[in-house]
């Protein structure tokens, strides 16, 4: 599904991906683990394509196409979503508003008509009571006063409506207490499929008790040092990134 | 290299960089270019004017030669050269005006339904009344019975000094006196058109009513005046919205418009201004001096005041209150946008005269490209206002850094017994919130557009429905190609 050959990345002058490589099937769950400042988020950003982060070598093909050719509008039409670490606010645009723009704008690009009125509704409705958010919260504008959980929680709402076919979700657990990572945690799995795929992109091993990775990858320096399964992160949580001999303080 | 540019601009005539850019066909009759005592005479004449109204206009003509164009705004422009303009436009049609539709000119009404405003489609579908202007006269205006009905008075000014003369004598001139300012006195003295409404006592207006603005013929000036008067206890909502065909030279546009709410009267009135802005380059474009005030003279009267300002190369306009009357309220809603070389300097005025007024100030400016976008308001409470109060709010967005935004309030309390807040914020389009929607799958045009909306929601939820709608696509047009 998705294919990063020899990726480099630049963001303003500076090399932070170094020669990146990493395959992505439909089915899997991948979890990138690694410490501040090793290129985590900038791995996410570079796959869907945000300004700044210039690619100066390699290739990242999704379903077969070349997404260096794609917009960022145009990559998560064909299907990629990204849970972002810091939810943006967006005050005076409702949720309800955000998202039938979304999913109508993806529309309009796969030639679809637009989703009527009742259907969105309905959707979000459904979407809304299983991820246990207020549907109040539906009408509040994006993320604005939300607490940190509600963000994320946002976020799952965000993309169980979007239904994208490969999420990659850069620190969703990040700041969230038990119960809100619980529910992070049911997003995700919620979107397991054997046509769909996940990057986890995650600081610490908390997460992957909930989110049973097939693949878990140590990023650093840029590169990924160490792939293993769902073990690795046991080892990286008894022994930490030095236990690898990474410096974290390198970073 | 030639042939290149000219693909691009054959380009962007096909796909209408400015969707309203064309100019209708039809006769005209006009009065000599330029300004003097008989050409005020040929409009009074031409308009069957009573002698008091041209006695009016001669008096305010003799008092623009007097008075300086104003230069204190924040405004960068080559002053128009008042003798290179038409001073009277009107259809050659007019002269046997329209008994019905059916006999107005097709090819005006085809106009009108390019620009979407149908007539014979609004009588049946939208309910609104409409007073249209094509240039300077009124060529039909619809709806009529049903107001009478009521009461209500809604037709052209020149009809209304020749059917109304006690009235107009009574109010023209009495918010916005003829020698109030420059382009106010010029106004009084040469304008052709514009809507008088008069709401009766106890009358609740069963319709918004609306007028659309059309600028037409090349250097025809447009100076419209327009009078409201509610009376006691009657409300009435009026919506102005205007488009007009591209021109390469700059057109002048100085409008008055007078509003008079009496005992426990209320009136809203709501604007979208859509003139041409110029193009990317800042050649043509509107030119917009516009005089708007209105008087709260009853007790607990009500007038509030609501733009959506997208278009015109130059707006300069301060749509204000004078709160006489006790317990009255006033209030301000304003959007504007600047694009490429737009320049706007507005805001609104706020004088509180009697006692337990009130007034709120949205002001909501929008800057792209290279424009410039100043917010200029003042909030006056004279010693005898007892508890008076404002709010105001000024929010400023920038896309891109060649823009500039600026906030200049003015605050004037000579009663200690007022409360004035005054809030002001000014922040960009981040690339946070572009990224962010465009990850969800919104292009670049609409994540603007929908962070644009959102950045408006106050104001824009004060507009009617009808107008809203037009008003949100509006701002996302304004705005293209201002990002990215």
């Amino acid at each position: 599904m998705l294919e990063i050959k020899n990726l480099h990345v630049e963001v303003g002058g500076k090399e932070i991906l170094k020669g990146l490589n990493l395959t992505i099937n439909a089915g899997e769950v991948h979890a990138i683990m690694g410490p501040n400042g090793a290129g985590k988020s900038t791995l996410s950003y570079a796959i869907c394509g945000k300004e700044g982060y210039e690619i100066t070598e390699g290739s990242i093909t999704f379903k077969g196409k070349n997404f260096l050719e794609l917009e960022a509008n145009e990559r998560a039409a064909e299907g990629v979503f990204l849970g972002f670490q810091y939810p943006v606010e967006i005050p005076g645009v409702s949720n309800m508003n955000f998202l039938k723009a979304a999913i109508n704008s993806i529309r309009k690009y796969r030639g679809e008509e637009e989703m009527a009125a009742v259907d969105f509704l309905k959707l979000i409705r459904a979407k809304a009571a299983e991820l246990e958010m207020d549907p109040e919260m539906l009408k509040r504008a994006v993320n604005v006063g939300f607490s940190g959980g509600e963000k994320k929680r946002n976020e799952m709402v965000q993309m169980a409506m979007l239904d994208p076919v490969f999420a990659v979700l850069d620190e969703t657990d990040s700041g969230l207490d038990i119960d809100a990572l619980r529910i992070v945690a049911d997003g995700i799995n919620r979107m397991r499929s054997p046509e769909k795929a996940i990057l986890v992109i995650t600081h610490y091993q908390r997460l992957l008790d909930y989110v049973i990775p097939d693949f878990v990858h140590v990023l650093s320096d840029g590169r990924i040092v160490k792939s293993g399964d769902k073990s690795l992160a046991h080892v990286l949580e008894k022994d930490g990134y030095a236990g690898l001999g990474i410096d974290e303080s390198a970073a | 290299m030639v042939s290149t540019v000219e693909t691009r601009q054959t380009v962007e005539k096909v796909s209408g960089d400015y969707k309203y850019g064309f100019i209708t066909d039809i006769e005209m009759v006009k009065a000599p270019k330029g300004l003097n005592e008989d050409v005020i005479r040929f409009i009074s004449a031409k308009k069957e004017e009573p002698e008091w109204l041209l006695d009016w206009r001669l008096k305010a003509y003799r008092h623009w030669l007097t008075m300086e164009e104003p230069e204190w705004a924040m405004l960068d422009y080559k002053k128009p050269d008042f003798q290179d303009i038409y001073y009277y436009a009107a259809p050659k049609s007019s002269d046997d005006r329209p008994k019905s539709l059916d006999e107005v000119d097709p090819e005006l009404l085809r106009t009108y339904e390019k620009l979407g405003i149908s007539l014979q489609e609004q009588e049946v579908l939208a309910g609104v009344a409409v007073d249209v202007v094509f240039d300077s006269v009124s060529v039909a205006t619809t709806f009529r019975e049903t107001l009478k009905e009521k009461g209500v008075i809604f037709c052209s000014i020149s009809e209304a000094a020749r059917d109304y003369p006690d009235l107009m004598r009574k109010y023209l001139g009495s918010v916005v006196p003829a020698a109030d300012n420059f382009y106010a006195a010029l106004n009084s003295a040469v304008f052709t058109d514009g809507t008088f409404v008069y709401i009766p006592k106890g009358v609740r207006c069963p319709m918004e009513l609306s007028t659309y603005f059309r600028i037409n013929e090349a250097n025809t000036g447009q100076f419209e005046r327009t009078l409201i008067i509610a009376d006691d206890e009657s409300y009435v909502s009026y919506l102005e919205g205007c488009t007009a065909p591209m021109r390469d030279e700059n057109q002048l546009h100085a409008a008055v418009v007078e509003l008079i709410a009496l005992e426990e009267a209320e009136i809203k009135y709501s604007t979208v201004q859509n003139w041409y802005p110029g193009d990317k380059d800042g050649k043509g474009g509107i030119y917009n001096f516009v005089t708007k005030r209105a008087a709260c003279r009853g007790t607990n009267s009500k007038v509030s005041w609501t733009q959506v300002e997208t278009g015109s190369a130059i707006t300069w306009k301060y749509p204000s209150c004078i709160l006489q009357g006790d317990g009255s309220v006033g209030e301000f809603y304003s959007v504007a946008i600047t694009n490429n070389f737009q320049q706007a300097d507005t805001g609104t005025k706020m004088i509180h005269i009697g006692k337990d007024t009130s007034s709120t100030i949205i002001s909501k400016g929008i800057s792209a490209g290279k424009a410039q976008n100043v917010y200029r308001g003042l909030v006056k409470v004279m010693p005898n206002a007892e508890n008076t109060r404002n709010f105001t709010q000024c929010d400023s967005l920038l896309i891109g850094d060649e823009c500039g935004a600026h906030t200049v309030p003015y605050i004037e309390v000579k009663n200690p017994t007022a409360q004035i807040e005054h809030e002001a914020t000014t922040s960009k389009i981040s690339d946070e919130q572009l990224f962010y929607c465009l990850q969800r799958g919104l292009d670049v045009e609409e994540s603007v557009s929908l962070i644009v909306n959102g950045f408006c929601k106050e104001v824009m939820q004060q507009l009617p429905m009808e107008f809203a709608v037009e008003a949100q696509k509006l701002l996302g047009i304004s705005l293209e190609g201002s990002v990215g």
